[in-house]
């Protein structure tokens, strides 16, 4: 299956040159860049393991796509999210979060468990990916 | 003039209202006083002054006749004043009147006073034809008493882990009848083709065909199946309006109970029974999506009832997440600059004068969250360069018609909406001059996209082209 987490996950893969143009995007409007990665894509898993620090007085765009490289490069087999970080007032939150690089077109997916609640009347949901049956860093 | 007065209550009887002291050319404004904007039509004869001061008697201290026990008051303080009026441009019928309310005037954060008070009794004054409630500038002092939306724009984005692009969501169809396990079909099917919302439609509540908690419990199901086939966080608006707060309470406690991130309500509740649902929502990390139902009673017609941008005002203040403010493009009425000022009235935190958008106050919303506006009615994908030029990206975006209605069936038409989306955010960021080149660029990323070159063809000449019967009255310079 694939991931459907971030905006442009239902059109193909970014290529670099599209990837370098969201970049400066996020730059053009005084934005921060931050690069993130992970082999646990749990919907909920808000924490993804920080690339360095937001790249807080970037102005070029190619800065930023080189460290993404270098990042694509060590974790080939983790998903790569880039963010846009604003820090103005009544923000201070992403305004930009999309995936730009996955380890594999087919993700083994999730388990959907339920646990009946309430004499079996009520069910509660638990999400888990299959990767994560694997030890982190083994998963993809 | 206070001896003037003096002399009226020793006359008694049936006085003028600007002789009473509702009519104040040379009153300043405090910086703790609301101010409201009327749109007044006089009966033939009444002056407009005594109109304007009628209606600021009447929406505060007056009332027909003078009675001696204003005398036991600070009655200055208690007055709302009129201190300003205009001839409408182009309506010789019409004034705008510009009426100032004292802080000491309405209860700490209460919508209902406020109302009772504003537009309690003058709406069926018999010395107006008609009135309208234009603007509303609420004073810091008195927003600083309101909690506001329970989440707000950034922490709902945060909540739901999206960024960057207008929310996708749908009204389930058709809006009675269907039973609560093929009403979840549609939840799942919607939510997994790539939208983030499914809804409720306002007069699903808890009829014979589907009682709510079924409804709740396959709408569930099905958003927690989307999760697992997509990885992506969902949602579905439960509606919880009931006959009584015992009954709302009771369904927003099993929304809960079941998992949901997000619960509705029609705005046919009332002000207090929203307010109440807004505490709830804040207590319980529960995202809020309002309903204007019945809205368009009062805030259609230009002469008479209650302009949306004071509702939209309202609804910040008593605290939703999201609330349905128009298409502009859509079947349902709408003129687009005027939207566009319920948008900013409800998304930004300093609005400013604006008389193309009908905004005629300043308003400094005091830190008040950001409301999630929702346009929904008669929108479909062949739309997407105009929804994301007129409304940019902090808004929920719902295909009711234009999901459930694709050829291919319901995934198809969210994968559609979601393509269609996605391709024109991309072509924005990218420095595109994407409302021009926006068919173009639907056809593109319709090559990649059966579902959405289906719907491009389907619904190529769909359009809503009627005239507004709300429009702004341009004015000079709209000054408090």
């Amino acid at each position: 299956m694939r991931i459907h987490q971030g905006t442009f996950s239902f059109l193909p893969d970014l290529t670099d040159e599209q990837i370098e143009k969201q970049i400066d995007y996020i730059l053009r409007n005084g934005w921060s860049v931050s690069i993130e990665y992970t082999d646990d894509p749990h919907p909920y898993n808000t924490y993804w393991l920080m690339w360095g620090l937001p790249m807080f007085d970037l102005k070029d765009a190619a800065a930023a796509m080189f460290e993404f490289k270098k990042c694509r490069e060590a974790f080939p087999n983790h998903y790569i999210k880039i963010n846009g970080f604003d820090s103005s007032p009544m923000w201070q939150a992403q305004r930009v979060s999309f995936i730009a690089h996955r380890p594999t077109q087919d993700d083994p997916g999730f388990r959907l468990k339920r646990t009946l609640w309430s004499d079996g009347r009520v069910q509660k949901y638990g999400l888990e990916p299959y990767a994560t049956d694997k030890p982190a860093g083994e998963r993809y | 003039m206070i001896q003037d007065k003096e002399a009226k209550y020793k006359k008694g009887g049936v006085v003028e209202y600007r002789e009473m002291g509702y009519w104040q050319p040379d009153y300043e404004p405090k910086e703790t006083d609301t101010i409201a904007l009327f749109r007044i039509t006089p009966q033939p004869g009444v002056e407009p002054e005594e109109a304007a001061a009628a209606v600021a008697g009447e929406s505060s201290t007056a009332t027909w006749t003078v009675v001696w026990t204003d005398r036991l008051t600070t009655l200055e303080r208690y007055q709302a004043k009129a201190y300003r009026v205009e001839p409408v441009p182009g309506n010789p019928e019409q004034y705008f009147a510009w009426i100032a309310y004292d802080l000491a005037l309405f209860e700490e954060g209460s919508i209902a006073n406020m109302t009772s008070s504003i537009i309690g009794n003058v709406f069926g004054f018999k010395a107006l034809k008609a009135l309208r409630l234009e603007d509303l500038r609420v004073p810091v002092a008195y927003l600083k008493t309101f909690l506001g939306a329970p989440h707000g724009i950034p922490v709902e984005r945060d909540l739901l882990n999206k960024y960057g692009r207008p929310i996708l969501g749908a009204t389930v169809k058709p809006k009675l009848g269907l039973s609560g396990r093929n009403y979840g079909r549609v939840v799942y099917e919607a939510l997994v083709g790539g939208l983030d919302f499914t809804k409720d439609d306002e007069n699903i509540n808890s009829q014979p065909f589907m009682r709510w908690r079924d409804r709740f419990n396959y709408a569930q199901e099905a958003v927690m199946r989307a999760e697992q086939m997509t990885g992506e966080r969902k949602g579905h608006y439960m509606n919880v309006t009931a006959a009584d707060m015992e009954q709302v309470y009771e369904r927003l406690e099993y929304a809960k109970e079941i998992g949901s991130v997000i619960v509705m309500v029609d705005l046919t509740m009332g002000y207090t029974a929203l307010q109440s649902v807004s505490k709830w929502c804040h207590k319980n990390g529960m995202i809020l999506h309002l309903h204007r139902a019945s809205h368009a009673t009062f805030t259609r017609q230009k002469s008479h009832g209650i302009s949306f941008r004071v509702l939209a005002k309202w609804m910040r203040m008593l605290g939703v997440d999201h609330i349905h403010a128009g298409t502009a493009v859509g079947k349902l009425e709408g003129d687009p600059n005027l939207t566009r000022g319920y948008y900013d009235i409800l998304r930004l935190q300093h609005v400013k004068p604006d008389p193309v958008k009908g905004i005629f106050f300043e308003q400094d919303w005091g830190y008040l969250p950001a409301v999630m506006p929702v346009a929904s009615g008669g929108i479909h994908a062949g739309q997407m360069h105009q929804l994301l030029d007129l409304f940019g990206d902090d808004v929920v975006l719902q295909f009711g018609g234009g999901t459930i209605g694709h050829p291919m069936g319901i995934a198809a038409g969210a994968t559609a909406n979601r393509v269609a989306l996605e391709a024109m955010v991309m072509a924005r960021n990218e420095g595109r001059d994407y409302l021009n080149e926006g068919p173009q660029i639907l056809r593109e990323a319709a090559k990649n996209s059966p579902a959405l070159a289906a719907a491009l063809e389907l619904w190529k000449d769909v359009t809503f082209d009627y005239t507004s019967t709300d429009t702004a009255d341009v004015l000079p310079t709209p000054t408090l």
